[in-house]
């Protein structure tokens, strides 16, 4: 027979999953992590134009990668929660926001430390620069609404709604170095090859595995604190073993 | 203008529930008649409009070839900022007096009301706007083919910022601190709006033509006369539930 996927949307069923899931991403990105940073400046070749600088992109490349893709992730549960209005989905995008949020920052916060030696400004109005903050402003945006509406069903769907219409800014990021012939450098990286030296790919590729992890690891703990602010009245949450007798603590 | 408009209570029991026109005309007409009533708000947002673009050169040094070239930008920012400033009307009034919900009920389709509401609260806020802004840009010290190219970006442009302002309207309905927060939803997806309609002007004034920005547009208001309907019609029931 086979498994059942549909039964993991349930609130009750998918809260110790993601409870048993948690320490594998915990410790992968932690591993990854170490892999990848001694790869990044340990092995890898310093750059014959750049110099030592480029090594932020251990940092920068993951987390801009992070920050659209788990802004699309979101807005797919989102879709979810409007389509098929199933409580976990909307807790899901509950759960992404901050961490996308968080990795806008790092992404344009790495960006701005790399681009004063190399460009000499920390800022300058490039289009993939621009639209990566409007994207900051998006998860801002879509964290706020959620804070102004009390009704959490009310704020699960109000988000997804809005971060659906914000979806149309992925694609202009994503290719703004394309469109846009602007200071941004493009993309080393394609699915045809790259123009980079091997261990500064693996180094950059291996970081990436390690923020995603990351991610998931942190996106599920934020869910099971949702999942039990939210279903605190069930029954289900008062029987779970850390709960019992503390009951009073959730309310 | 329609002045014999019958009234909300017996159009609402009449209408077939198919014609998706009959809704959006007499959503339109509804609320050019409620505009048209309130004539001295829609004067105050004209004037903000006015008022905004009157700072920049006090707050900066009123000198030819700055203002000229800062024009553009100025009169976009000011005008997102006035249709920012209309929103609220869009919905809130009907909302927070119940019509709203009744609205919501009529046996036309909530998409098409919504957008006769959208038509209806462009051509109260964003025409006149469309309309102001070459007079205002002439303040500037804007050439003439600069003001054609920036009348016509904000002729394709101000229906987007009332499209999509529809979505932010919606969603922020009944809740604390919505203009704030209207803002910060809806300013972030202005942006691609603000930077081809004004780089419509800065690329004539390169000598580069504004066909490419202002089919961008055209192509933004496209996709947002489609879509932005629907979202907002998803924002109104979310709000109403």
């Amino acid at each position: 027979m086979p498994f059942n996927w549909f039964k993991l949307s349930s609130p009750a069923s998918f809260y110790p999953v993601a409870g048993t899931l948690i320490p594998w991403f915990a410790w992968g990105a932690a591993i990854l992590a170490a892999i990848g940073l001694w790869l990044g400046f340990g092995v890898a070749p310093t750059d014959f134009q750049q110099g030592e600088v480029y090594r932020i992109i251990f940092i920068h490349v993951p987390s801009a990668w992070l920050s659209m893709f788990l802004y699309v992730v979101m807005a797919f549960w989102g879709v979810l929660a409007l389509g098929f209005g199933t409580r976990l989905s909307g807790m899901m995008a509950q759960a992404i926001a901050p961490t996308g949020a968080l990795m806008t920052f790092i992404a344009l916060w790495t960006g701005a430390l790399w681009g004063r030696p190399t460009w000499g400004t920390y800022w300058a109005w490039d289009a993939r620069m621009t639209s990566e903050l409007i994207l900051l402003f998006l998860y801002l945006g879509i964290i706020a609404l959620r804070q102004a509406i009390g009704d959490p069903r009310r704020a699960d769907r109000a988000c997804a709604v809005l971060s659906i219409v914000g979806v149309v800014n992925i694609p202009i990021i994503y290719f703004s170095v394309k469109w846009w012939n602007t200071l941004h450098q493009g993309a080393s990286v394609k699915l045809t090859g790259s123009s980079m030296e091997t261990t500064m790919l693996a180094g950059m590729l291996v970081m990436s595995f390690a923020f995603w992890f990351y991610s998931i690891a942190v996106v599920l703990a934020r869910l099971r604190a949702i999942v039990l602010e939210r279903e605190r009245d069930a029954a289900w949450v008062g029987a779970l073993p850390d709960v019992r007798g503390n009951a009073g603590v959730l309310r | 203008m329609n002045a014999t408009a019958p009234s909300t209570a017996t159009i609402l029991a009449s209408v077939p529930a198919d014609g998706a026109l009959a809704g959006v005309r007499w959503a339109l007409a509804r609320d050019l008649k409620l505009a048209v009533r309130s004539r001295a708000e829609l004067g105050v947002q004209l004037l903000f409009y006015v008022i905004v673009v009157t700072l920049f050169p006090l707050a900066t040094t009123p000198e030819r070839n700055l203002l000229s070239t800062m024009g553009p930008g100025v009169l976009w920012v000011a005008a997102l900022l006035a249709s920012l400033l209309s929103l609220p009307r869009l919905f809130a009034t009907d909302h927070a007096d119940g019509t709203l919900e009744q609205i919501a009920l009529s046996p036309y389709a909530l998409e098409a009301l919504v957008s006769g509401k959208i038509a209806a609260h462009w051509l109260t806020t964003g025409l006149p706007v469309v309309l102001l802004a070459p007079m205002l840009g002439l303040q500037y010290y804007m050439d003439g083919e600069s003001l054609t190219v920036l009348a016509a970006g904000l002729l394709i442009g101000t229906p987007i910022l009332s499209l999509l302002g529809a979505i932010g309207a919606a969603l922020t309905l009944g809740l604390k601190g919505g203009g704030g927060l209207l803002a910060l939803l809806i300013l972030p997806l202005y942006v691609p709006v603000l930077i081809f309609g004004a780089g419509a002007v800065d690329a004539v004034r390169a000598g580069l033509g504004a066909t490419a920005n202002l089919s961008l547009l055209g192509a933004g208001l496209a996709l947002a006369v489609v879509g932005a309907p629907f979202a907002a019609a998803a924002a109104v029931r979310i709000a109403l539930d």
